[in-house]
């Protein structure tokens, strides 16, 4: 086996900006589900009309959590194959897979509640919908900081 | 309304207080109080209901403590587009579903073998099996509870109205004025909160039954476990050759009605709009959510299965670029 013919998808621009795009999707479907868009507008906007439909959003972002699911996997089997050997994981992104993580794990419990025969308590119900925002505010801000400090996800197994 | 004043004072005064002390005297079941964890439904037979409004009054009254009591003025409301809903001053309107009316009687005028009847049958939340309110509902104030009740928390709730939009009955009904939303950015977000029947949540907790039932002189509603309610339901059907509407709308909901005419007929001639849900076929609203939930648990083998197929075909071109070396 020649592990070095296998070259490591981190830094990829396609991997770059699928995540971009799936997260930009995901963002702007998820603060959809709050009965927003038509109130200020955006819905209005050419295009747009459909955002103003709960039920379009709500399935779009259950077709962006699909994609995100894949590309996750995609990139953690990607990593533990090879990764490890070409690149470490930088600080911040221990922070954003952190609350990446978060994200998905509120999101999981979101989908299993809306399954039918799945009851949660109210008390958990409020927490999964609170801390599914919260940790998307969260990363928000955080990819925005990271942004603005240029630190990237990877550094070179060397540096 | 007045022309029927004198029968609905003499059912009220008569034939609802016997009802309820009747009622009261039984100890309620255990499984009709949800302790065994079943899903309950609500079965109505519409052949009984005479319209005496007697279950409108037993909601408002036992319900009372419940209905909002919004501050006024309003705050004013950014952008213009945002319409206030108020309720307040129209506490006592009884002819559709409002924040202080959860349980109206709908009339249906329909002739049957060339003959003309009217139906009337209390239309309230159908508390559905996988309710869209409480799936959609963006802060977890719509929510369903094991014994099958879905139920909007007053103390939560933000007035947004996706519950209203997302249900297929269009049920709850807002008030604004009151709530969280004064306390965070009346102005910006939210409009009052959203109200409509609990099915009486508090009471069966305490043995008793909902309100609306417990009152009925003409015994038009019961409850119990799902799946007794529905085969007693079938049965009804069966032997007056009769209808079902209720248990497949939306996937399934707890409230059952069962009619001797088809609900087409019904649905055809009663009064529709806001506040008044109408008898139609809905189709489930969560299958398609449902069934993108059920992709969800493939998609990660999916990308594992990409990594590990990039992996394999390096391995092989790698292989054969030594093999060809050599």
């Amino acid at each position: 086996m020649t592990s070095h013919a296998y070259e490591s998808t981190a830094g990829k621009k396609w991997l770059r900006w699928s995540y971009i795009g799936i997260f930009i999707v995901m963002a702007f479907t998820g603060f959809g589900q709050m009965p927003i868009f038509k109130r200020f507008y955006i819905s209005d906007i050419p295009g747009l009309g459909w955002s103003a439909d709960f039920y379009a959003t709500h399935y779009v972002h259950y077709l962006g959590a699909i994609l995100l699911f894949v590309l996750i996997a995609y990139c953690i089997t990607d990593y533990l194959i090879t990764g490890r050997s070409e690149f470490r994981l930088t600080a911040s992104a221990y922070v954003r897979i952190v609350l990446l993580g978060g994200i998905v794990v509120t999101g999981i419990f979101r989908v299993l509640k809306n399954l039918p025969d799945v009851v949660f308590s109210p008390g958990f119900t409020l927490f999964i919908d609170i801390a599914h925002l919260g940790f998307m505010m969260a990363y928000l801000l955080a990819a925005l900081i990271f942004l603005i400090f240029k630190s990237g996800w990877t550094q070179g197994i060397d540096d | 309304m007045t022309q029927t004043i004198s029968r609905r004072t003499f059912l009220k005064g008569g034939l609802a207080a016997a009802a309820v002390a009747a009622a009261s005297s039984i100890p309620l079941p255990g499984t009709v109080r949800g302790e065994s964890g079943q899903e309950l439904a609500t079965l109505i037979d519409i052949r009984k209901c005479i319209g005496c409004e007697a279950c409108v009054e037993a909601c408002k009254e036992v319900n009372a403590p419940k209905f909002p009591e919004p501050k006024k003025p309003f705050p004013k409301m950014y952008p213009s587009r945002v319409k206030v809903s108020d309720w307040s001053d129209k506490r006592d309107d009884m002819d559709r579903l409002t924040p202080y009316n959860w349980v109206f009687i709908q009339e249906a005028k329909v002739t049957v073998n060339g003959k003309e009847e009217t139906y009337s049958f209390p239309r309230r939340c159908m508390h559905c099996q996988n309710p869209p309110c409480a799936d959609l509902c963006p802060w977890g104030a719509a929510r369903k509870l094991k014994n099958g009740i879905t139920r909007i928390d007053a103390d939560i709730c933000l007035g947004g109205a996706k519950c209203e939009v997302v249900c297929p009955w269009h049920i709850p009904q807002r008030q604004t004025g009151v709530g969280l939303y004064l306390d965070i950015l009346p102005s910006l977000a939210g409009n009052g909160v959203m109200y409509k029947c609990d099915r009486c949540y508090n009471r069966l907790e305490e043995g008793k039954l909902p309100a609306c039932i417990e009152v009925c002189p003409e015994n038009v509603q019961k409850i119990g476990p799902r799946d007794e309610i529905i085969k007693e339901a079938h049965v009804i059907a069966k032997e007056i050759n009769g209808y079902i509407y209720g248990e497949k709308e939306n996937g399934g909901t707890n409230t059952i009605y069962v009619s001797p005419v088809p609900f087409e007929k019904l649905n055809a001639d009663i009064e529709k709009g806001p506040g008044r849900p109408g008898l139609q076929p809905v189709e489930d609203s969560m299958a398609h959510a449902d069934n993108l939930a059920k992709a969800m648990v493939i998609a990660p083998i999916a990308g594992i299965a990409a990594a590990a197929g990039k992996f394999y075909a390096a391995s092989r071109k790698s292989t054969h670029s030594e093999e060809g070396k050599k």
